[in-house]
């Protein structure tokens, strides 16, 4: 105990005094805002609110973070907010969600893009799963395919919208097995995507593991596959999509994260970046997350800059079709 | 019969403690406009965090129900519906507060929101296995049908000119395409950044309501000042509860309708009031008192709102579905604390899930009780002279379009649909064909496109649209609905002239 006071001490002392050169020894010194550009309720504000609940700890910033939800147009709204009216002063954050942003961007129509932000950290990952209501007749991505083959541009199946990662785990689908299905968006994200798997008003759907994961254990589902590189742990039982021979990598998982607007000061950003992968390892946040069936998948800043360039490359190759 | 073995769970000190916290903070968050039940729930869920799980569920129940209820004080005090549930109560409930009866209409709101609320709730306790499976029989066509029936409403709203209430409800879809659509993400008239997210229905409610209101308070000014100072009539609660008893009918339609399109998800909350007022007014002997102040306009309207609370819990309680915004909030709730809603929910979790029901019926009966108590304290806003009046409402318009989602940009959509509207009111249009435009729209539209996605993959849209008994079940009530209108038009030849438009007006102010 002695030790880890002693260690957190240090590294606060290192801190400071690489934050004092740039002259913001004393960031935080109010609340930070944390802009969320879905809706409250969703699965988004939902880990947000988690994963920010200890940043008031002397041990994390030291100041609470307050969540604001500015929903609309897919995440649109708010993202375009955050590239051209936040303050970059290091008091607004937003939360991203990879692919979406990114392929937004890619589709155009919109005022940012992968350069227009600051990543700061990653809390989650929520790889996309393949599900069909329980008492559907596939029993494996074998099974679906098939059926597609048989009855091109028959096989219907929600997902949440589109350009979201349910849409990029469609098109890889698409394109691995070398069928035309027919992907359905809801306009009421994975919920609505989710009714209409379990009403039967589909045959199956792309839907987020969490929500999947939760729809099984009420009886309503059988999940056939993940769009991930390995197994998830919520799902062991669960094989990937390239297990059952189809070439499909982690492009469409859902990664959250927090970001600052572009041309916040760099001596703040480093600070962030220090800070606050350990906040999202507090073993609280942890237990809530994993209670609230959500995976966590922390990564520091350096490699979500990386995950963030490999992830537009993907996405250009893969929406230049559309 | 099990939900009784958990009644006593509510009445230990701390939980009842929580129930009355949860009931009396939800009626004054709900009597502020723009702050709406879901927006209520989620300032309340960091609350939940430090509470057992029944706890935190009584909280959010009671703070639930008596939002929804709350928001016909704004509606019916200052014309402003706090949610889109209470449109239909500023109908006839703020006309009987310009009269003097505020009391009287806040005494029947309330105890028609705890009818149709109790029944609701009990809906949920007895027949949810059964309502599950009646939730999920909604697909793309039967919502697209359910959205024209509402479009079909549109016409007889207005009491005084088919033609006039259809043109605004017209101005109301289109207002519905701007921004992104909902699923291609195509972009429809974004002329300005405030826009590009749709316009959101709160602000708009509060600008098509309050501000002509407040600009002919305004209008009005000084020069008659002295003839404003309006008695408020007394109203014992006896009278009141009397009167709730009689108007039978009204009650019933309300408490039926509002629990049957309550169940749907995401359509029931937002339509479910307006849908009631007009069943009650077309199957009432007195139609033609509809829309001055007639009490059974706010029985229906209020018992409908309330009756929808418990019926739309049956998609997240059994399916894990949230079938409306407010439960989504809830169900975040229960995450936090490892609960997964599902069939299963009340074998495993059987204390939190029927606590948190039988909170939900208690308060509602706390709620009326409250209600009642405040109800002639609150009436006496009437007496308040204009131009401060005009001030309060502009000031609380302002501050509930921007909290909706902390955006200056809703704040001049709301300043800017409500200056047209004064425009458009003079010449008898009015704003509940247009609101209701605007909130079908949407779900009119993203249905069909879905519908018909669906119906090209796999049949026709011909096929797919049109057989099945609850398709042709929806479009006969369809064109009855249409049938009735236009006969009903041409029996009383219902017009407007510009002349009797500023008479209603005068005879208003």
């Amino acid at each position: 105990m002695k030790n880890l006071i002693a260690g957190a001490a240090m590294a606060l002392m290192g801190l400071a005094g690489a934050a004092a050169a740039d002259g913001h020894a004393n960031y935080p010194e109010r609340p930070i805002m944390l802009m969320v550009s879905y809706g409250a309720g969703g699965a988004t504000d939902f880990q947000a609110r988690i994963v920010t609940m200890t940043a008031g700890n002397e041990d994390a910033l030291g100041m609470p973070i307050a969540i604001i939800n500015k929903p609309g147009a897919g995440g649109r709204v708010g993202w375009n907010w955050f590239a051209s009216q936040a303050e970059a002063d290091g008091y607004t954050m937003g939360a991203y969600n990879i692919p979406h942003f990114i392929a937004q961007s890619i589709e155009g129509g919109v005022s940012y893009g992968a350069d227009s932000f600051e990543p700061i950290a990653n809390w989650g990952a929520d790889p996309a799963v393949f599900v069909v209501a329980a008492d559907s007749p596939f029993n494996s991505m074998g099974d679906v395919v098939e059926y597609a083959k048989e009855n091109p541009g028959k096989l219907t199946f929600s997902g949440a919208g589109l350009f979201v990662g349910h849409h990029i785990a469609a098109l890889q689908l698409e394109k691995a097995a070398g069928v035309k299905l027919a992907y359905i968006p809801s306009n009421k994200g994975g919920a609505g995507a989710m009714k209409s798997v379990i009403a039967g008003e589909v045959l199956g759907g792309v839907n987020n593991l969490s929500d999947a994961f939760r729809a099984r254990e009420a009886g309503n589902v059988k999940i056939l596959g993940v769009f991930d590189l390995e197994r998830n742990d919520f799902l062991p039982d669960v094989p990937t999509l390239m297990e059952q021979g189809f070439d499909i990598d982690n492009a469409s998982v859902n990664f959250r994260g927090v970001m600052v607007p572009k041309g916040t000061p760099q001596g703040i950003i480093d600070k962030l970046a220090a800070t606050v992968p350990a906040m999202f390892e507090n073993s609280r946040v942890q237990g809530k997350m994993k209670a609230g069936g959500s995976p966590m998948h922390i990564m520091t800043r350096d490699e979500v800059l990386e995950m963030w360039a490999a992830r537009e490359e993907t996405l250009k190759e893969l929406l230049a079709g559309l | 019969m099990e939900f009784l073995f958990y009644f006593g769970d509510v009445f230990t000190p701390f939980n009842f403690g929580l129930l009355l916290i949860g009931t009396i903070g939800g009626l004054i968050l709900g009597a502020t406009p723009g702050l709406s039940p879901t927006m209520a729930v989620a300032l309340l869920i960091p609350f939940t965090f430090k509470l057992e799980p029944a706890q935190g569920l009584i909280l959010l129940g009671a703070a639930y129900t008596s939002t929804v209820a709350g928001g016909a004080v704004s509606a019916i005090l200052l014309k402003i519906p706090g949610a889109p549930a209470n449109i239909a109560t500023t109908l006839d409930g703020h006309t009987m507060a310009q009269k003097g009866q505020g009391a009287r209409a806040l005494q029947l709101s309330f105890l028609a929101s705890a009818v149709g609320g109790v029944f609701g709730v009990l809906l949920l306790i007895f027949l949810t296995p059964v309502l599950a499976k009646w939730a999920l029989a909604f697909g793309p066509s039967h919502l697209f049908w359910l959205a024209i029936l509402g479009v079909t409403v549109i016409g007889s709203l207005d009491g005084s000119s088919v033609v006039k209430g259809l043109l605004s409800g017209c101005i109301g879809l289109w207002l519905a395409t701007v921004g992104f659509d909902d699923i291609m993400g195509a972009q429809r008239f974004i002329f300005h950044d405030a826009v590009a997210g749709g316009i959101n229905v709160i602000p708009a409610l509060i600008g098509l309501f309050a501000i002509p209101q407040v600009i002919t308070m305004f209008a009005k000014g000084r020069a008659r000042l002295d003839a404003e100072v309006l008695s408020v009539e007394k109203h014992p609660i006896g009278k009141a509860l009397k009167e709730v008893a009689s108007r039978g009918r009204a009650l019933t339609i309300g408490t039926i309708t509002g629990s049957i399109i309550g169940l749907i998800p995401g359509v029931g909350g937002q339509i479910a009031g307006l849908v009631a007022y007009d069943q009650s007014k077309k199957l009432s002997p007195e139609s033609r008192k509809f829309g001055t102040g007639h009490p059974e306009g706010v029985i229906a309207a209020e018992s409908a709102n309330n009756a929808m609370v418990g019926p739309s819990l049956v998609p997240l309680l059994t399916l894990s579905i949230p079938g409306s915004p407010t439960a989504a909030v809830l169900l975040g709730g229960l995450l936090i604390h490892g609960i997964f809603p599902g069939s299963d929910l009340f074998d495993n979790y059987p204390d939190v899930a029927w606590t948190f029901i039988n909170s939900m019926l208690v308060g509602q009966i706390l709620m009326c009780i409250f209600g009642l108590y405040v109800a002639g304290l609150a009436a006496r806003v009437a007496q308040v002279p204009n131009n401060v009046m005009a001030a309060v409402v502009l000031g609380l318009a302002v501050f509930g379009s921007y909290s909706v989602q902390n955006s200056m940009g809703d704040v001049y959509v709301m300043a800017a649909l409500g200056t047209g509207m004064y425009f458009l009111e003079r010449f008898g249009f009015s704003a509940a064909p247009l609101v209701l435009g605007l909130i079908l729209g949407p779900i009119a539209e993203a249905n069909f496109i879905q519908g018909s996605m669906i119906a090209n993959a796999t049949s026709s849209v011909g096929q797919y649209f049109f057989t099945g008994a609850l398709n042709l079940t929806l479009i006969a009530i369809v064109v009855l609905s249409v049938a009735y209108s236009v006969w009903m038009e041409l029996r009383a030849r219902r017009y407007t002239t510009k002349d009797e438009a500023v008479a209603k007006e005068e005879a208003l102010s």
